[in-house]
């Protein structure tokens, strides 16, 4: 199964969902090992002026730094972003991170697919795109973006997501490269190594 | 959104015909935002490449307003994040409240929101009858907005909430004229402020404030452009001046952050040195 990421050298794991997705998140998280140094980005909807919960939700899962990113932050390894509420989250060719307040993408910011289409166009091919459990179409064009410039794509398998949408539309639009259940998803990140930046 | 191969230097190529043409400067905004308004300019015109967009707004210089437009237009809220308005009420305005005069400058003012929403505050703090408020930004049409200083009355539900949970001592309501469909400033708010063209981008400092409040405009910026822009700010300022940014922008990256001094590190409110 894992022959397409066999010495697979990844940037940034990109991930999008909204309901649900902490549910798949809280399998795939703890089977992450320790000293997992490829940095994880997620986009997760959420009701726009409400503070986020989500970097508490996942601390408690994990040995990784949760926390979300300020606007040209650098991205370094062994931590765990989450797009902060009411920002679209941007993934800068030079590694760091980038907000804007532009307009919704599929009635939400943070939009999944700005995420995922800055980090095809930032990374290549050594982006790794996983979208979970949602319930609007947010992320499946991005995926796609992924997909066209090499990256490796993983949907959740809709049957085992809490809301099937957002990962039924990205199997239908993106043609993933992983259709797989939370377990699953977490054994193939964790065989994901991080690629070596020159300094 | 389409990719082709040599995105990158049509980019950068649009970019510099637009600064040679129309001298407003791009170059060195941040790339991954930049690129997806390229992208909505690009289906807006109906271009299939960004060199056909070029060639279109170099040699049809009516299509270049639209074309700002799409690259530039930022909406605001009034009393956009509560919490910042309280924290220059209560950590900021007992020190404005000692000087006899006060310039304040709202950089990249968009549409105006932020600019009133100031104006508001002090004027409930009886600091407005001294206080010149300067908003500029480098979209024309924004500027005529916010010189109107009319909204749509729909949005006026959640811009009551955010200024009464900004600590507003009276009811939003208090300074404005609604009609049926949008509502219409207090006079006495848009006489405070001096709406004016300025860029971060190309433009210096042109005032001494005691107040910058620039939110939200940088994270629009690459970091090299961000320290030219702070570096304007931090000209502008007195000694002993603030700077308000954005919730989720901030001067650790930048090389001015020594000149200042963090005085509300969750509302991204500094006083200069």
């Amino acid at each position: 199964m894992n022959e397409l990421t066999a010495g697979k050298r990844v940037r940034a794991i990109v991930i999008g969902g909204s309901a649900g997705a902490i549910d798949a998140l809280n399998v795939i998280v703890p089977l992450l090992p320790e000293g997992f140094s490829v940095p994880l980005v997620l986009a997760l909807h959420l009701p726009a002026a409400s503070p986020s919960h989500v970097p508490r939700l996942l601390m408690n899962k994990s040995a990784l730094k949760v926390k979300e990113p300020d606007d040209k932050e650098p991205m370094v390894p062994g931590h765990f972003y989450v797009a902060p509420p009411n920002y679209h989250l941007l993934l800068e060719k030079g590694g760091c991170f980038s907000l804007s307040v532009d307009n919704q993408v599929h009635y939400s910011r943070p939009s999944i697919d700005v995420l995922f289409e800055s980090a095809a166009d930032a990374f290549g091919d050594h982006v790794v795109g996983l979208l979970l459990s949602g319930a609007n179409e947010d992320g499946a064009r991005g995926l796609l973006r992924i997909k066209e410039a090499g990256g490796l794509t993983i949907v959740q398998a809709p049957e085992t997501a809490l809301v099937p949408v957002m990962p039924g539309a990205g199997l239908r639009v993106a043609g993933p490269t992983h259709v797989l259940s939370a377990v699953d998803i977490g054994a193939l990140l964790a065989s994901c190594e991080p690629v070596r930046v020159a300094k | 959104m389409n990719a082709p191969a040599n995105n990158g230097f049509e980019l950068s190529s649009l970019l510099d015909a637009i600064f040679k043409k129309y001298h407003y400067d791009f170059r060195q905004y941040a790339e991954a935002s930049l690129k997806r308004r390229v992208a909505a300019a690009l289906t807006h015109f109906g271009c299939a490449t960004v060199s056909e967009l070029q060639n279109q707004v170099l040699h049809q210089p009516h299509l270049f307003g639209a074309l700002l437009e799409i690259l530039t237009v930022q909406v605001s809220d009034l009393f956009r994040d509560p919490s910042y308005y309280k924290s220059i009420r209560e950590k900021v305005v007992p020190y404005l409240q000692t000087y006899p005069s006060l310039k304040v400058w709202v950089a990249g003012c968009a549409t105006g929101e932020e600019a009133y929403s100031l104006a508001i505050l002090f004027a409930e703090e009886g600091l407005l009858s001294r206080t010149l408020i300067y908003a500029t930004d480098i979209n024309p049409s924004s500027l005529r907005v916010a010189e109107d200083g009319i909204y749509d009355l729909r949005r006026f539900a959640r811009f009551s909430q955010s200024y009464l949970q900004a600590g507003g001592r009276a009811s939003l309501s208090d300074y404005y004229t609604a009609n049926n469909s949008s509502v219409v400033l207090d006079r006495g708010l848009r006489k405070a402020i001096l709406f004016s063209d300025h860029s971060l981008a190309t433009d210096t400092a042109f005032a001494e404030v005691e107040l910058v409040s620039c939110r939200n405009v940088l994270i629009y910026f690459d970091t090299e452009l961000q320290d030219r822009a702070l570096g304007v700010m931090r000209d502008s300022l007195r000694r002993k001046g603030f700077l308000g940014l954005g919730q989720r922008e901030s001067l650790r990256f930048s090389k001015h952050a020594d000149a200042f001094l963090e005085l509300v590190p969750e509302e991204r409110l500094y006083q200069r040195l």
